[in-house]
């Protein structure tokens, strides 16, 4: 008992060490998941980003249909990355809002017309006020609302063609 | 302290130069040394931030001391989303700009720091505080201590007892 008391230091060095090695071994997860979903919306009521498109309202997305939500920005580089996949969306039918993080309206004009328009409507957030409240950590984020208002699904980072399944999943999943 | 892009997929991006050999870099760098020095002296950074400006609060105090003191205390103890290592006093990112005004005006408005904290924990989960918290997934390292110093204690136990003579 003494002898096997004796080991004991370095095999809790050994089982700390291991524990390290597993741990740098693992790629680091920077993912932040919103603790929204499965929450309603949280209230808000954005200016219109664009002159072309109405503005946004939480109240906008309580329309008996789900809608997607995408969180985008005209100087965020993947968010043009993934401007094919939410025309592709658009064509299927899926009813898609656009929130614009920080940004100008002429910037925004452009942008949807250099990469498509696959929005109804957009809301300017310019100070990440609605991205806060959503609990979303950057540009682009994607989130599935219910016709109730409900937030049922995100999607971090750009919608990649092989996404698009699992998104329009989501969506046939909240009606 | 800068910190990466805010928009994400920035750390995919290949650094133009990773794939070449030290002898290749050093012609490339001969050929091409000066148009690069006016490349990086005259060319926008690549990664692209917001054009607008910073928020009211993001880089400007609250008027009353006592009031920006608490906004302070609580913005060193939030965590920037962006910049994942730094707290948002600290993070240049323009979101943890946002976040610092989103502090400020709400403290500024009478809110208690910790009903801010918790309404941002809603939504991001205690990830976003540094201020550790007691809940049964953190009660080990609360008891490591004590358990620590007792099992101590009890190993050295035998050298403190008085030798019998």
């Amino acid at each position: 008992m003494r002898r096997l008391l004796l080991w004991l230091p370095l095999a809790v060095f050994f089982a700390f060490l291991v524990t390290v090695a597993i741990g740098l071994r693992k790629p680091a997860d920077t993912e932040i998941r919103s603790r929204m979903i499965g929450k309603a919306m949280p209230d808000f009521a954005l200016e219109p980003a664009v002159a072309s498109h109405p503005a946004l309202t939480a109240a906008n997305l309580r329309s008996g249909k789900p809608r997607l939500v995408n969180v985008f920005a005209s100087w965020c580089v993947p968010c043009k990355a993934e401007a094919p996949q939410l025309m592709a969306l658009k064509r299927r039918g899926v009813p898609i809002d656009g929130v614009a993080i920080r940004d100008r309206s002429e910037d925004v004009a452009r942008f949807l017309a250099e990469w498509g328009d696959p929005f109804d409507r957009i809301g300017a957030d310019p100070a990440s006020r609605v991205q806060f409240a959503l609990g979303s950590s950057g540009v682009p984020e994607t989130f599935v609302v219910d016709g109730k208002g409900v937030i049922r699904h995100q999607h971090i980072g750009d919608i990649r063609p092989e996404n698009v399944p699992e998104i329009l999943a989501a969506y046939e999943a909240a009606r | 302290m800068i910190c990466s892009p805010s928009f994400r997929g920035a750390k995919r991006r290949s650094n133009p130069a990773s794939g070449l050999g030290a002898a290749e870099l050093l012609r490339f760098a001969r050929n091409d040394g000066l148009a690069i020095l006016a490349a990086l002296i005259f060319s926008a950074p690549a990664f692209a931030q917001s054009a607008l400006p910073p928020s009211r609060y993001a880089y400007t105090q609250l008027d009353d001391p006592r009031r920006e003191a608490e906004a302070r205390a609580l913005m060193e103890t939030l965590r920037c989303l962006v910049c994942q290592g730094q707290s948002i006093a600290d993070s240049d990112a323009d979101m943890a700009g946002d976040m610092r005004a989103l502090v400020r005006e709400r403290i500024a408005a009478g809110e208690q720091p910790e009903a801010i904290r918790s309404w941002l924990v809603e939504r991001y989960g205690a990830w976003v505080s540094y201020k550790p918290t007691v809940e049964p997934l953190t009660w080990p390292l609360w008891a490591a201590p004590i358990v620590l110093v007792a099992l101590g204690l009890w190993l050295a136990r035998g050298r403190f007892r008085r030798k019998p003579r």
